[in-house]
């Protein structure tokens, strides 16, 4: 190994962390109060995660920080960054935490090489690759933070859009919301299935007024779906077939062997008459408790 | 006579959906009434779905129109997959190698102003629609 003669940058550390401290703590705060996170919680991440830095470079100098001596640090840069992730910061806010360290070394450094460049030039480069290695990983921190939000926030989209409404005794309505060429529509076919069984439905309605777009796949997918609840004894409708979705259905040539309504009220209408009900008009509209007219 | 214009890359079936998402952006920007929009959004649908089924994945270029005074949209799909051996076969409704309806191709020129595809066995496929105002 061609280890460089004697950094100072160890020695720096031990004599002057708390001027270094400071001027960070004063660089940090040059940025202006930020009502995102308190200058208390800020001085503590800096502060400890200085020290946390300190000990890593101690035990085992400034190149190898995915050596077990930098572990504490890496898990202090990961909690830092997962909380500004969360407190809504972007990511050059977020590694501008770490790079801001930067100067006041830097600073530190050429006091203590003087006009010594080539020393100063070596433990500059050193620093300069330690602090962006630590930068780049409170971006990926950070980054890694926001995924999880986001793939949390599929899941929940998942389970949010395939409700099975049941609207009568044997009634069952699906209002589809969104896009459904994907696993999603798995889900809802399973849904529906499991439904009427539940519910011993005779009748499903597939409403699709929320889908933006219906083609070849789409039309795949409902009829394949009508067709597994046939067998399963329900005959399904189809609502909310808007106008031009109709015109374009027709270009594609698709057709949907499919009793279908335009809403989902005429749907319901004609549910309800296959299972022989009406609603029917009572004599006098009954005023409903609370609202200030009749009907 | 051609202005701003846009590439997606189409990788996965999330793509497809953002291919749907800046076409009918795109269209309603060029003006078209919602028949239309939603004529050539369903095309693009179908044609991305085709560029990543059967192309194994390429790109689509959108460019907005201007001719005349007249404005319109037009979107290339482009593959380096297997392409069609057959274009008159692969436009014939019902005809799919796949597990589709075999309805996308022939669907999605019914639903253009303009159709134009260019393949070759081997050296994949390049197709061009355009719905003008």
């Amino acid at each position: 190994m061609d280890s460089p003669p004697a950094s100072r940058l160890p020695s720096i550390l031990d004599a002057h962390a708390d001027d270094i401290l400071s001027e960070w703590i004063a660089r940090l705060r040059s940025g202006g109060a930020d009502d995102r996170i308190s200058e208390v919680e800020r001085e503590r991440q800096a502060s400890g995660f200085l020290q946390r830095m300190i000990e890593a470079i101690r035990a085992s100098g400034v190149a190898d920080i995915e050596g077990p001596a930098f572990e504490p640090l890496r898990e202090m840069l990961s909690d830092i960054s997962r909380s500004r992730a969360m407190q809504g910061f972007s990511p050059t806010e977020s590694a501008l935490f770490v790079f801001s360290l930067k100067q006041p070394l830097f600073h530190r450094l050429g006091l203590a090489w003087g006009k010594d460049a080539e020393g100063l030039a070596r433990d500059v480069w050193a620093v300069t690759l330690l602090i962006d290695a630590l930068g780049l990983r409170m971006m990926e921190a950070w980054q890694k933070t926001r995924e999880e939000v986001i793939i949390r926030q599929q899941q929940e989209i998942a389970e949010l859009s395939t409700p099975v409404v049941k609207l009568w005794q044997g009634i069952l309505a699906l209002p589809l919301i969104g896009t459904l060429d994907s696993s999603r529509t798995q889900v809802v076919m399973e849904n529906l299935l499991e439904s009427i069984v539940q519910h011993e439905a005779d009748i499903a309605i597939i409403d699709i007024t929320g889908v933006p777009t219906v083609d070849t796949l789409v039309a795949q997918h409902l009829l394949k779906t009508v067709a597994a609840a046939r067998l399963m004894g329900a005959d399904c409708i189809i609502s909310g077939i808007r106008p031009q979705i109709a015109q374009t259905m027709v270009h594609l040539g698709v057709e949907l062997n499919v009793i279908s309504k335009a809403n989902l009220s005429d749907a319901f209408a004609l549910a309800l008459r296959r299972i022989g009900r009406a609603v029917v008009r009572t004599k006098s509209p009954v005023p409903v408790m609370g609202t200030a007219h009749g009907e | 006579m051609a202005t701003p214009r846009s590439t997606l890359q189409i990788r996965t079936s999330e793509d497809i959906v953002r291919v749907r998402q800046e076409v009918r952006a795109r269209a309603i920007e060029a003006g078209l009434g919602l028949v239309d929009q939603t004529k050539i959004v369903t095309a693009a649908s179908e044609l991305a779905r085709n560029t990543l089924e059967y192309g194994r994945g390429g790109e689509a270029r959108l460019e907005m129109l201007q001719d005349h005074g007249r404005r319109g949209l037009r979107i290339v799909f482009e593959d380096r997959g297997p392409g069609i051996p057959d274009i008159d076969q692969a436009l014939r409704d019902g005809f799919t190698t796949g597990k589709g309806m075999g309805l996308g191709l022939g669907g999605a020129r019914r639903l253009c102003n303009e159709f134009n595809i260019v393949s070759a066995p081997g050296e994949g496929t390049r197709i061009t629609i355009a719905r003008w105002k």
